[in-house]
């Protein structure tokens, strides 16, 4: 086995030290009953060139070459080649959790240079080193604001991405977090009447999305003047990152949880994916996760530490902020690239791209019969459109021209019908956007009926 | 080979020689904030090919008005910055890291090439099932892999790291409970247990009860019965436990357990000793998670991104997360979302697939006997540390080691040195320290996984360092007190650190290192 | 480290100094000493009852959370924000660093605390 450094003769000459003539001495303390003897059923050993061939086949049978208007929670931008050069060097992919800081200042001078990149996009004092993502996050998120007020209520808006509010609600079953679904209004965003209704003196926590699932930016600072009055925590998921390029930060918010992977990080067919939590200064201590700060060493001399590791498991286990162990570090590291190529006017310049590329769909898709839902809102780079026909005879049709249309909403909205949720991004061109427009020409749409929740 | 004798405010007193390294410089590397500046750029945009869009318009109040101060810089510095700060880094790819519980072995690098073929790495989560067909043939051919490994009968790749597996278990014990008409409330956790065992069972509604460890460091099989009643959801039980020892009597834990409806959970995190050699399914395990980044060789990347799938019994399929991967009546798969039973979801679409693409590699290149040959390695190089350090270092449990071996600092700690001395003069020898000061029930523990990936070579240069400070400690003690010594960075003042955190960049570019004062005043 | 020998402890190394129903609680040395330094300490709320036995807040070194388990019944009447800003001052005089003000529901709590000496004895025990 070619990841193995010993001869047979090597392990013969340490059992010989060890005092043992066989490996299977070894093995004596597992009852002779529970010993594998035969070999596991599994594919046989195959050479490099062969695992390289499988997984080739296995790329060849996804979509290849294909123009693709799929958001959702997961998007398709540029990632710069140095993200990827850098996060190979072995000494970052090959190392683990900086508890050794002086062998390890390299990973946590990076987490620090996240932890503050993330404060300033999103307008936080502070910042965690990584969440798994920004579905698990917001759910941490939402148990963190139960820890804080020491209440029980999570009002959760209908517009949040629906997977995340899935996550939410498996975590929250045995928390006795009593989750309630905000509606949204004819204008996409949460409905302030209904928040103001639902909120009361045991309310935790208002979890919102912005830009939300629907693509809309909320209204925070009014969602947060009616969550601040009675007392609740507002927690702002944040699922597509380059919008705060353009989009104003939610300063106004006490927990912002973010999914990063829009910064440099490979769509994967889902995962893994980077979330991270940015919160006031004053939650602190109930923030869960990791966190590099600052100090010097006994010269002096700057460093960077994991620190206040006594709220984590390790520490105080079953009274810990959250059983997380693990975070996404290396994911982090590649936002950190991402954040540093583009910095302070390039993160500008690209969120105006996708919201110059996701104006221009929006209005020429929307021209051959499409609706724009929400048309009047303040949207990023998403936007829905309602048609005649169902979004799968659409999008079949969309496949034949290589093209992967919108994500049909019936399974997460049935009440809008034929909708569809669009994304466009800096990479989506005006030939994309063209062509896909007169095919999606015959379909014709019919005045929404909308059902709220 | 180069040796690099230290002095210290003691005399001529036995240094080590240091066979593994030599002194090395390092690039000094300020923050990126105090190496931006205005107008520097590392990107370049390709020309709009649509009209521009007026934020102020679109947007009206939602419009960012302040930039945020992210650096400016230009693609070589930051190549620079990012290359300068790795070397301060170790790592496996530099040597041995011989983290007990961790399972530093190598990471393959055909694995990080195909994770990134652009078919597997540009699939979006949501694109057609039909244009999904390789995706989710990798997710179905490591899930059966995974289930012939464990021995069980069905499995989750969704969760996204070890302690998520470990919630998911939980859960689906807990709904099995619940499918039986009572949650029970108790959940049993050996004091030798990993600290994300006991918040596990916390976050999902059960109360921790500690169990006691015989003098054998195993589970106390007389306790176990006394303590388990029909309130007693299930044990959380890691094994070979966190001393590297095989529970020998795990069929009656098995049967203990059963015989009152109670379920085995097995934390996979030692698995490393028993790929290929025995399964737990077959054991009585009922549900299990795993760890690819340990027994399987995804990358650790400085702490994550890792990955839990969850093992499990037949009787706990019906509440698998949702979705499950279907095969078809023609052959193709689908992702079936048709689960009333479910916990629900653990994580946003279908887990950490990057990893699940790396862990199939490994398993490929391993094949059935390479897998036995390396759980064969690795218990085979702990057993070798164990042999040629017993006389040096205190062994506390002498029940025969799997992959790791611990230590106790009892000798040493007669001469003022701690676990967490030797780990620091561990670095002055070109290693990474070992886990120190776990599991809990060694009172100052040196916890050793060397895995399979050290050469007799690398493993001898380890011994001999550890021989080494052994005698340092005797005849030098201030030496190891003080170590490291090699390093860019001295021991960190932690204390400070958590006193006045101080959690991002604020100040002024400033090119000198900060002292005490100055940082404390930065706070 | 001299004990002081007006107020009571017990076996979880808290002190209490009372003067009739109003007690003052700290940590003693012995507990500050084995903690290392200390970075933090959960202050209780004033207002809030505490219990005998029970669990009133912690206190934490870089690597370690303490429980305070309080020495009395009662009602908390005031604590020491001081240690907020400045947890060290435990370390350095443990025995004058109080951490809250108990109003004291029931005086015969205090009958089975251990005295200067009884604990002396104690720590000496725990140490061997």
């Amino acid at each position: 086995m070619r990841y193995l450094p010993k001869s047979d003769a090597e392990r013969q000459s340490m059992l010989r030290e060890i005092g043992s003539s066989s490996i299977d001495d070894l093995f004596s303390s597992i009852p002779a009953e529970y010993r594998l003897a035969r070999d596991l059923d599994i594919p046989r050993q195959m050479g490099e060139s062969e695992i390289v061939d499988f997984f080739k086949k296995a790329a060849a049978q996804n979509a290849n070459g294909y123009v693709s208007f799929l958001g959702a929670g997961a998007y398709r931008h540029y990632r710069p080649v140095v993200i990827d050069a850098l996060v190979q060097r072995g000494e970052f992919l090959t190392s683990y959790t900086p508890y050794q800081p002086e062998i390890t200042q390299g990973t946590l001078q990076a987490i620090f240079e996240f932890q503050t990149m993330i404060c300033e996009l999103t307008g936080m004092d502070i910042a965690n080193a990584s969440m798994y993502d920004g579905s698990t996050g917001a759910a941490e998120a939402v148990m963190m604001a139960v820890r804080v007020t020491g209440r029980s209520g999570a009002l959760v808006a209908k517009t949040v991405h629906p997977e995340y509010r899935e996550v939410l609600a498996t975590y929250a079953q045995h928390q006795n977090i009593d989750k309630q679904v905000l509606a949204y209004g004819e204008d996409g965003r949460v409905d302030l009447k209904a928040l103001d209704a639902a909120l009361t003196d045991q309310s935790a926590c208002v979890l919102v999305q912005s830009p939300n699932f629907f693509g809309v930016v909320e209204d925070i600072p009014a969602i947060a003047e009616i969550a601040h009055k009675k007392g609740a925590l507002l927690i702002v998921s944040i699922a597509e990152a380059v919008s705060l390029g353009a989009v104003r930060p939610p300063r106004e918010a006490d927990i912002v949880s973010m999914e990063s992977q829009s910064f440099g990080v490979a769509l994967s067919y889902g995962g893994p994916y980077c979330g991270v939590i940015a919160a006031k200064e004053k939650y602190l201590r109930q923030m869960p996760g990791r966190l590099a700060g600052q100090t010097v060493d006994k010269d002096g001399t700057r460093g960077f530490v994991l620190t206040l590791s006594t709220r984590e498991q390790h520490i105080r286990r079953e009274k810990a902020t959250s059983n997380i162990c693990t975070n996404q570090a290396l994911v982090a590291l590649m936002a950190t690239i991402f954040m540093s190529v583009y910095g302070k006017e390039g993160i500008r310049e690209l969120a105006l791209h996708n919201l110059a590329k996701a104006q221009y769909a929006s209005q020429v898709l929307s021209q051959n019969g499409a609706k724009l839902l929400f048309a009047g809102t303040p949207r990023f780079h998403e936007f829905v459109l309602l048609t005649d026909e169902p979004t799968d005879t659409i999008n079949t049709r969309l496949l034949d021209d290589k093209i992967i249309g919108g994500l049909s909403l019936q399974r997460f909205y049935p009440e809008l019908g034929n909708a569809s949720l669009w994304c466009a991004t800096e990479l989506t061109t005006r030939e994309q956007i063209d062509q896909t427009a007169k095919l999606l020409a015959g379909s014709h749409s019919t005045q929404p009926t909308l059902v709220h929740a | 080979m180069a040796t690099t004798p230290e002095t210290t405010e003691q005399g001529s007193t036995f240094t080590g020689n240091r066979q593994k390294v030599a002194a090395h410089l390092t690039q000094n590397e300020p923050l990126l904030f105090e190496k931006s500046s205005p107008g520097k750029r590392g990107y370049r945009l390709p020309p709009l090919d649509v009209p521009e869009a007026d934020a102020a318009k679109l947007l009206g109040d939602a419009a960012r008005t302040e930039a945020p101060e992210l650096p400016e810089l230009s693609e070589i510095e930051i190549i620079r910055h990012f290359t300068r700060l790795s070397t301060w880094n170790y790592a496996i790819d530099l040597g041995m890291y011989p983290l007990g519980s961790c399972t530093m072995k190598y990471n393959p690098r055909v694995n990080e090439f195909v994770s990134r073929l652009e078919g597997i790495a540009e699939a979006h989560p949501y694109q057609p099932e039909s244009l999904s067909q390789g995706a989710l043939q990798v997710l179905h051919t490591l899930e059966k892999a995974l289930i012939e490994i464990t021995g069980m009968d069905t499995i989750t790749l969704q969760p996204a790291a070890g302690a998520h597996g470990e919630f998911t278990g939980i859960l689906l014990t807990r709904a099995y409970h619940e499918s039986k008409g009572n949650p029970r409330r108790k959940v049993l956790i050996p004091d030798s247990a990993h600290g994300t065992n006991p918040a596990t069972a916390a976050v999902c509604g059960y109360q921790v009860e500690n169990l006691r460890s015989n003098q054998h460091g195993m589970v106390d099989i007389d306790q176990l019965a006394k303590q388990v009643d029909d309130q007693t959801a299930a044990l959380m039980l890691t094994n070979p436990s966190t001393i590297g020892v095989f529970e020998a009597e795990i069929h009656k834990i098995a049967d203990v357990l059963h015989s009152k409806g109670a379920l085995l959970y097995m934390d996979g995190a030692n698995m490393n000793a028993l790929c290929g050699k025995t399964r737990p399914g077959d054991f009585g395990v009922d549900v299990m998670h795993l760890n690819l980044h340990k027994t399987f060789s995804t990358p650790h990347g400085g702490g994550g991104p890792g990955s839990g799938p969850v093992a499990c019994k037949k009787i706990l399929e019906p509440f698998l997360p949702t979705p499950v991967v279907r095969e078809n009546a023609d052959g193709t798969l689908r992702l079936d979302y048709d689960r009333p039973h479910s916990v629900g979801r653990v994580r946003m679409f279908y887990g950490n697939f990057g990893m699940f693409v790396r862990a199939l590699a490994y398993i490929l290149a391993n094949g059935p006997d390479g897998l036995r040959q390396t759980t064969e390695d690795a218990v085979l190089n702990a057993n070798y540390i164990r042999k040629k350090l017993e006389g040096y270092y205190e062994l506390p449990y002498k029940t025969p080691s799997m992959h790791e071996v611990v230590f106790s600092d009892k000798k040493q700690q007669a001469r003022g040195i701690k676990t967490g001395d030797i780990a620091k003069r561990l670095i002055d020898y070109g290693f990474h320290p070992y886990t120190v000061s776990f599991p809990l029930i060694v009172p100052g523990a040196l916890m050793i996984e060397p895995t399979e990936s050290e050469s007799k070579e690398e493993l001898d240069l380890f011994i001999d360092a550890m021989q080494q400070i052994a005698r340092e400690v005797e005849e030098n003690p201030l030496l190891v007190l003080q170590a490291p010594h090699a390093t860019r960075v001295k021991r960190m003042d932690e204390t400070a650190a958590a006193r006045k955190p101080i959690l991002r960049w604020k100040g002024a570019p400033s090119r000198e290192p900060l002292t005490v004062d100055t940082a404390a005043k930065e706070w | 480290m001299d004990y002081p020998a007006a107020y009571k402890y017990t076996k979880e190394h808290e002190w209490i100094e009372l003067n009739g129903k109003w007690g003052k609680v700290g940590i003693t040395d012995y507990a500050q000493n084995s903690l290392g330094d200390i970075v933090f300490v959960d202050l209780p709320k004033v207002g809030s009852s505490v219990e005998k036995g029970k669990v009133f807040g912690s206190v934490e070194s870089v690597k370690a959370v303490s429980d305070l388990y309080s020495p009395v019944s009662g009602k908390v009447t005031a604590v020491n924000d001081d240690l907020t800003a400045s947890p060290e001052k435990i370390n350095t005089d443990a025995h004058g660093a109080w951490i809250m003000k108990v109003e004291v529901s029931d005086s015969a709590d205090a009958n089975d605390l251990l005295s200067k000496d009884a604990y002396e004895t104690y720590i000496k025990e725990e140490t061997h």
